[in-house]
């Protein structure tokens, strides 16, 4: 038989935009998720504004009350499905398979079917802004206020919103599948699962609880989509149907889901406070195990958020609720140790992990407050909760995603951001996002309550809305220098070498961007700091 | 950095188990691990709707399940479905000749294979005609889906385990059709594995959903 070379499986050149739309590469797929998120991130932004607008003095002088209830609707719903959730997602597709040494996802083309249904759903979504009226019911969407006339929204806006979040699960589902058979059956040699970094750890419970809760909530809001479109009686108590059982179905799913939108970026805040340390992560196994716990009793303590209903057995619930601080404490203290006597290095990463640290902890303070009952009745439906679920999110997921883009950014593009325009950013969001949302500690206390387009001007609500918006402002001015350094650095950063941060993991021992299939070769993993060995001789073990 | 600092020893060509197929490596493959995973989703999403199912059950008014008719105030007169039953038997039966086309590609057997597969999807779509013609009977009697709690969540339960059934057979005919091109061995057959287990998990949601809705003794009457 004649030798001859074998023609390439692929058709040489294709276009860069042919590329991308068609790619399977987890490192691809996660740019595409960023790019998709930041997108939903900006539009929700700008309707949290609308919203701020709005409440900065009494009477309605710009939008409607239904106008009003669309803008924090489709903000809320936004923020955490199409942004805060996804972007998570899209760096552990981007970082896990590297962490681990593999050289993709376990199922590639199911990777880029999840992505592939976040615009779609994100489109969805806001094609109620063009159909009559999006859903206007809160994120939350309780029935009845979502199912009948005259309290739901008029048009299609509900069942786009229904629709929407359907896609927009089986996405994280579809993805949480993926993460879970990768990082079992594709680690490297020697990975074992005591050595995996701790974003992987925290994958693996977030991509758990997203198997776990996020068909309930599939079935609760197909169970309201029976109910609206085909006569269903599911949720309505005129007819037999119950109403507190939406919020069951819901809740089930939703308590869960904050651990889905904290625990990977807690991941990534703790790949990046050991090497800005210059320090192994305090309590490796403390805190896995804190961070299964936290995942374990994210589903005994979805009721708290109904203690209000009359429906649900007060004591046990705030029970579970207050043991939630106890691994999450052991993680605040495996962090602070962590930097503790550590040889830190202020870069923006840095700074973004350390403000997660402070507003997460106030966070997790005032949720404490909220899981007391008697606190709980009379701050419910306050300003306080919206305080609460914003240090949470934003002082919590948000700084989280920023460290994490900051730290991954010379990875993923090769080029270093400027840290003049980095820490420019994060005084300008850490200013702002307190002049935002501490103030609404106060409303809540004094009574305003939440997803209210207008209020008295005997209120006294005034100065403390005013203050909130000029901080909404300023978080959104914070952005440009953001998008500049982005655009700056692309351009004419300074180029990144393989391992700028001098790295513990397995992402930075290949160039950067890696290579199509991540890595040539591997160095030997001894211990969850496979770099660290490498570069120090494997000192101590 | 320079990259001789990072002591290179192990690539992933000299793995150990690099090269063996996923069978070999030990453990189970990856596309029937994805399989577990996905119908422990399916699992919590059936279980959203029988809490659902429960849920109602419980508060129906007066007690009462199946509720009177709105229309008439009267108990619904519900004859039991002629098809139930033999669609149970044969679905059930059809979960046993999956599990015997596994057992035979497992072997190597590609004929006892394609042969029990044949059956299992022949029966899947017999016990759809079934379920079709007790949802026409049940409609004639006036139950629809917007007629009360009853009827809701039995077309919604039913419905969506029919719509999982129907999925299956999609499944085990492309299995089938993969499987007559010989594209399945003894040692290559994830996917008949994952569609078998799929198959199996569907049965088990019928199984439940039988024993709710037929075998739990209504109450009131």
């Amino acid at each position: 038989m004649a030798t001859q070379a074998l023609a390439p499986a692929a058709r040489g050149y294709r276009s860069g935009l042919y590329e991308w739309v068609t790619t399977t590469d987890h490192k691809k797929i996660g740019i595409l998720y960023l790019i998709n998120s930041f997108i939903f991130f900006f539009l929700a932004g700008l309707l949290a504004l609308g919203v701020r607008v709005e409440l900065a003095q009494p009477g309605l002088q710009f939008v409607t009350d239904q106008t009003y209830n669309e803008l924090f609707t489709m903000h809320a719903t936004a923020m955490i499905f199409l942004f805060i959730i996804p972007i998570l997602a899209g760096f552990a597709n981007y970082i896990v398979p590297l962490q681990i040494g593999a050289p993709d996802m376990a199922f590639p083309r199911i990777n880029a079917l999840s992505f592939w249904m976040l615009p779609l759903g994100g489109i969805l979504l806001f094609l109620g802004f063009v159909t009559g009226g999006t859903a206007a019911a809160g994120w939350t969407s309780y029935a009845p206020l979502s199912e009948d006339a005259p309290l739901a929204s008029p048009g299609y806006g509900q069942d786009l919103w229904i629709m929407s979040l359907v896609l927009v699960g089986t996405s994280s589902i579809l993805g949480a599948i993926n993460f879970l058979v990768t990082i079992f059956k594709m680690r490297a040699p020697g990975m074992s699962l005591f050595r995996m970094p701790i974003l992987v750890w925290t994958m693996i419970v977030t991509s758990v609880l997203v198997l776990m809760a996020t068909p309930v909530f599939t079935s609760a809001v197909i169970m309201l989509f029976i109910d609206r479109n085909y006569g269903g009686h599911f949720f309505d108590p005129a007819t037999g149907g119950d109403a507190i059982l939406y919020q069951n179905v819901f809740w089930f799913y939703s308590h869960p889901a904050v651990y889905v939108m904290v625990l990977p970026a807690m991941g990534m805040i703790s790949e990046i406070l050991p090497v800005f340390s210059r320090k192994p992560l305090f309590g490796y196994k403390a805190f896995v195990f804190a961070t299964v716990a936290i995942g374990a009793l994210g589903f005994s303590v979805w009721s708290h958020h109904m203690f209000t209903t009359g429906a649900v057995w007060l004591p046990f619930f705030s029970l579970m609720t207050f043991l939630i601080a106890i691994p999450t404490g052991v993680k605040m203290f495996n962090w602070i140790f962590t930097m503790w006597r550590g040889k830190l290095t202020f870069s923006t990463p840095l700074l973004f992990a350390i403000g997660f640290l402070s507003m997460f902890l106030i966070g997790g303070i005032n949720g404490a407050f909220s899981a007391s009952v008697p606190v709980d009745f009379a701050v419910h439906d306050t300003y306080f909760v919206v305080a609460h679920i914003h240090y949470v999110l934003f002082g919590g997921s948000v700084f989280g995603v920023m460290a994490g883009f900051y730290y991954w950014f010379p990875k993923m593009s090769g080029r270093r951001l400027n840290e003049g325009l980095g820490k420019v950013q994060f005084v300008l969001m850490f200013l702002g996002f307190n002049l935002t949302f501490f103030p609404m500690h106060q409303l809540g206390l004094a009574g305003m309550p939440r997803r209210i387009a207008d209020y008295s001007s005997a209120s006294g609500w005034q100065d403390l809305n005013v203050a909130a918006t000029i901080g909404g402002f300023l978080i959104a001015f914070s952005m440009l220098p953001f998008l500049a350094n982005i655009f700056l650095s692309l351009r004419s950063g300074e180029p990144a070498g393989d391992d700028p941060w001098e790295g513990n993991t397995l992402e930075w021992a290949t160039s950067s961007p890696p290579p199509p299939y991540n890595f040539d070769r591997l160095p030997e993993i001894r211990s969850e700091r496979p770099l660290f060995d490498a570069r120090h001789g494997r000192i101590g073990h | 950095m320079s990259t001789d600092a990072h002591a290179v020893t192990t690539t992933t060509e000299h793995s150990p188990v690099a090269g063996l197929p996923h069978d070999a490596r030990g453990g189970i493959g990856n596309p029937v691990l994805g399989m577990l995973l996905f119908l422990t989703s399916e699992v919590m999403f059936f279980a959203g709707l029988f809490a659902a199912y429960f849920n109602v059950r419980a508060n129906a008014p007066g007690g009462i399940w199946p509720p009177l008719n709105p229309e008439t105030n009267e108990p619904y007169f519900l004859q039991f479905l002629p098809f139930v039953l033999p669609a149970t038997v044969l679905l059930i039966l059809s979960s046993f000749t999956a599990q015997f086309a596994v057992w035979a590609i497992r072997r190597g057997d590609r004929t006892s294979f394609l042969r029990n597969l044949s059956v299992t999807v022949v029966l899947g779509i017999a016990f759809l005609v079934m379920q079709a013609f007790d949802y026409a009977l049940l409609y004639s009697e006036g139950i629809t889906l917007d007629s009360g709690t009853f009827g809701t969540t039995y077309y919604t339960l039913t419905g969506f385990h029919m719509a999982h059934v129907f999925g299956g057979v999609i499944m085990l005919a492309v299995v089938l059709y993969r499987g007559l091109g010989g594209q399945f061995s003894s040692r290559h057959h994830d996917a008949v594995e994952a569609s078998s287990l799929y198959w199996h998990f569907v049965d088990v949601v019928w199984i439940v959903l039988f024993s709710v809705l037929y075998i739990l003794p209504g109450s009131g009457h």
